[in-house]
């Protein structure tokens, strides 16, 4: 493919775990902005929420299994984005992420504001959606 | 009798069940914390009140269950990452100062202990160990691992083609975190070898490693 089309500048390599409606639309939305990127899911139907136009890499897999993670390229990988249901499983992909796998960036999905609390206090980079979507709607009625 | 200890159980399968029966026999004060209602009554019926119903890795939960004074936590789930973010919320948010986690992918075994996990059990490694040592030619044995720590004890048979054979113990490239602790001859009583200990064949030794270094002790003392 030489010269096909311009490399970007700044191109990262980002691989997402969990390919739910916010990792389908992130992978989505990094893909479109010409980065290279990675979506893992245990299941293949949810690889439905890719856009046609996606150019990324999707794999079925258990991101919290280190061979898995090998194979989605996280040695390479500049970002990871643990986006699965699942507090615990987010935890521990990230922790392996970043501890293991010595990946610069990762940010780490926990529902559980109190769970999330205590990882980030450990240093691990985390967003609480409850926290945020129930601060978002308190500010919006409280303060119109 | 020891000092009676409060130990803390995640998980009432049957591992959480019989490690239990096994505590309140020595004396200790133990509870259970299970999920499901089912198992949290059956366990009821057979141990008395020793067992809380909920969910081990959330914050009140823990909370309710005293493990601030806890001294030990063990994590007996099915799932890996249950059990590690039990582990580490009760070693972070409640101090509690001995962490021990069932591991299911012997993989993890590595990554907890990395990630700060006191003693980790995988069945499958243990099983794996036992089948090592009934099948003599196999190259590496796991004896022990020292808890808390990375070290490990192995055993290795010196065969005909080692490119240890006949070379002193000095000699050997070694990785930096490993030493030769014992060396078994037969016809003799083990001893503790030299840099000047020459290897011959058939020796069986002991060996101080950790599970990072095992490789490249493999690679000097194995052909």
């Amino acid at each position: 493919m030489p010269g096909t089309e311009a490399v970007k500048p700044n191109k990262k390599n980002i691989v997402i775990m969990g390919c739910s409606r916010v990792g389908g639309k992130l992978a989505a939305m990094f893909d479109a902005a010409g980065h290279k990127v990675t979506v893992l899911d245990l299941d293949a139907y949810s690889f439905r929420r890719l856009p046609p136009t996606f150019s990324g890499t999707a794999l079925i897999g258990n991101g919290t299994d280190e061979d898995m993670l090998r194979k989605a390229g996280i040695e390479e990988a500049d970002a990871f984005i643990a986006l699965t249901q699942g507090d615990n499983r987010n935890v521990m992909a990230a922790q392996i992420a970043k501890y293991l796998f010595n990946v610069q960036r990762v940010i780490c999905r926990i529902y559980d504001p109190l769970r999330k609390d205590i990882y980030e206090q450990l240093g691990l980079e985390s967003i609480s959606p409850t926290e945020v979507f129930a601060d978002l709607l308190f500010q919006r009625l409280e303060k119109p | 009798m020891a000092k009676s200890l409060y130990i803390v159980i995640v998980g009432g399968g049957n591992i959480g069940y019989y490690l239990s029966k096994a505590l309140l026999s020595q004396g200790h004060e133990v509870l259970i914390i299970e999920r499901e209602v089912r198992k949290c009554e059956r366990l009821e019926d057979e141990l008395g009140s020793c067992c809380m119903r909920g969910d081990g890795c959330e914050t009140a939960v823990l909370s309710e269950a005293g493990l601030n004074r806890a001294d030990i936590l063990i994590a007996t789930t099915s799932q890996d990452e249950d059990n590690l973010v039990t582990c580490q919320v009760a070693k972070h948010r409640f101090k509690v100062p001995r962490t021990i986690s069932l591991v299911n992918n012997p993989h993890n075994e590595q990554i907890f202990r990395k990630l700060g996990i006191d003693a980790t059990i995988s069945v499958t490694n243990t099983i794996l160990e036992h089948v090592e040592q009934e099948i003599p030619a196999h190259p590496l044995i796991h004896l022990l691992t020292m808890s808390g720590q990375m070290e490990e004890l192995v055993e290795l048979m010196v065969s005909r083609d080692s490119p240890a054979v006949g070379k002193p113990i000095g000699h050997l490239r070694l990785p930096a975190d490993t030493t030769i602790a014992l060396v078994m001859r037969e016809g003799e009583r083990p001893r503790i070898p030299g840099a000047d200990t020459v290897l011959r064949e058939n020796d069986r030794i002991i060996v101080m490693t950790t599970m990072e270094s095992e490789k490249t002790l493999e690679k000097s003392l194995l052909p």
